[in-house]
């Protein structure tokens, strides 16, 4: 990937970045996220690891977001009604603008103080499909299950709350 | 490099002009379909040139002066409207289904003055998850059209939508593991070659003879994902009027409308390239055919490669064709038959085909 290409997408990742946190509309606000997580996925495409991006897509961009925006429209969050809550609020907006200022700068100072060296090439195959399975399923196949494990635990849970409400 | 990019450009443009030109074309064999079932005429008010023709040019009409009527249509936004995103909704539902033809090979290796160009838009390895994740994203289409109208029916199309579409992918997701368990590989350029092959030297080694429950699978989820009967329950018309696109004329309708033909095109050339061979002809190789019983028939390379991609676009438009056929005989669904189908039926049908294939192919060696 050449410079132009990367900054052309850096820049457009760090816009929707943005516009996810400061756009006032919630549904927007996601459609962003919805942007910036599919632009990412651009950015490991051109590193070459096209599973990694096609996850990105698929898990990401296609069914959690989707599910996010899902429970926004039905909450149905009005512009007025998020902008009346964001007014009551004066005193956490300093609070927030002088923390991310903070933050900023000390980036900054980072950014200037730390040499970067130019990154190494990717091994070959990274983010393939075999080293992503050759990770998943060979690599640390104990931790995986035990994560797979944690998911169905979550999903019993889920399902026994939502039934002690219904009753 | 040139030639490279011109190729590509080429490449790309077949490609683009192969599916849009069968999604046109399904317009017609849909309204004409149609007619042949339900026993009527269909489209037939084109009788251009006064009856000189021995001929009726109804194709005309549905080719031409339809879409010209449509996408010069006024274009009505209503009051209460996000306009951004009623704006945004056609492009976002139209948009990934057409780019999911990039990655479906339409021939084999077309050899030009010792250059050796792919029939296949963009080669990639893992040309199955990007199929799969593209056609996921029309999903945003259906929801954002929905809300961004601020009309009860379009949101209430839009949710159902958006659930049926999401239960729908994993099945079809699922569904499709048995065949890449079989090839062993996401490219689908290689599933394609790799189905060139013949089981005892007679029968062609298609993905339908190994997976012919993943294909059942794959073609119900297929066509619950492009939201038509059996399966229109976001637009359901007698309950929800258009469903998700109820606010929207012209040529943003249109556009919906197209999305939902080019959708039927995907599904059937992924298909196609999975279960049907791809752009394989029966005992045809690079340099011609070679039947079993020892008898060959030697063929000029372009020959070859245009009896590829004829027998490609052949599969597609037959499965086309049968798609169009499920739409007008079977009746709709209830949502919860809907939710039962996806969920009880094909995600269980589809984790069984997973194991019995994964068990056989680790007895094969």
């Amino acid at each position: 990937m050449g410079p132009v290409t990367f900054f052309l997408l850096a820049t457009a990742l760090v816009v929707s970045a943005l516009t996810v946190v400061v756009h006032p509309n919630p549904v927007k606000s996601a459609m962003a996220l919805v942007a910036t997580l599919f632009l990412l996925a651009v950015e490991f495409v051109f590193l070459g690891a096209h599973m990694i991006a096609a996850l990105q897509v698929i898990v990401y961009a296609g069914a959690i977001m989707v599910l996010f925006l899902f429970v926004i429209m039905l909450l149905n969050l009005s512009d007025e009604e998020a902008e009346a809550r964001r007014r009551g609020r004066a005193l956490f907006r300093i609070g927030a603008w002088i923390g991310g200022g903070v933050l900023a700068a000390e980036l900054a100072a980072l950014f200037l103080r730390v040499p970067f060296p130019a990154p190494a090439a990717p091994p070959a195959g990274y983010g393939g499909a075999e080293s992503v399975a050759t990770a998943l399923f060979v690599d640390y196949a104990l931790p995986f299950e035990l994560t797979s494990i944690l998911l169905l635990i979550a999903v019993i849970g889920t399902v026994v709350l939502a039934q002690r409400r219904a009753s | 490099m040139w030639a490279d990019a011109a190729i590509a450009a080429v490449k790309s443009l077949v490609m683009l002009l192969l599916a849009l030109n069968l999604t046109v074309l399904l317009l017609w064999v849909e309204r004409k379909g149609s007619a042949l079932i339900q026993d009527r005429i269909g489209a037939n008010r084109a009788n251009i040139f006064g009856g000189i023709l021995p001929f009726n040019l109804g194709i005309v009409n549905t080719l031409i002066a339809d879409p010209i009527k449509m996408f010069t249509k006024e274009d009505v936004i209503p009051a209460g409207a996000d306009k951004l995103l009623h704006f945004f909704g056609p492009f976002l539902a139209v948009f990934p289904v057409l780019v999911t033809f990039a990655a479906v090979p339409f021939g084999d290796v077309l050899v030009i003055g010792g250059r050796e160009i792919n029939l296949q838009v963009a080669e990639l390895n893992v040309g199955i998850l990007y199929v799969l994740a593209m056609p996921g994203l029309s999903v945003y289409g259906v929801v954002l059209g929905g809300w961004a109208t601020n009309s009860r029916w379009s949101l209430l199309g839009a949710i159902r939508g958006s659930a049926q579409m999401i239960s729908y992918e994993i099945a079809m997701g699922l569904g499709l593991i048995g065949a890449i368990l079989v090839f062993g590989t996401l490219d689908l350029q290689a599933i394609a070659r790799a189905q060139g092959a013949t089981i005892w030297g007679v029968i062609p080694a298609w993905g339908i003879i190994y997976q012919p429950l993943g294909f059942l699978i794959f073609l119900v989820a297929g066509i619950a994902e492009t939201k038509r009967v059996p399966f229109d329950l976001p637009e359901g018309e007698s309950e929800l009027t258009s469903g998700y696109f109820t606010e929207y004329s012209g040529s943003k309708q249109a556009t919906y409308m197209m999305s939902d033909f080019a959708e039927i095109v995907v599904v059937s050339a992924l298909a196609t390239t999975l279960f049907f061979g791809a752009w394989q002809v029966p005992y045809l190789a690079r340099d011609g055919f070679h039947f079993p019983g020892g008898f060959a028939l030697a063929l000029p390379q372009v020959v070859v490669v245009v009896m590829q991609v004829a027998s490609f676009v052949l599969k597609v438009l037959i499965l086309c064709c049968f798609q169009i056929l499920v739409r007008w005989s079977l009746p709709r669904y209830r949502y919860d038959q809907l939710m039962d189908l996806g969920w009880k039926t094909l995600l269980p049908l589809a984790l069984a085909n997973v194991l019995i294939t994964a068990i056989v192919i680790v007895l094969a060696g």
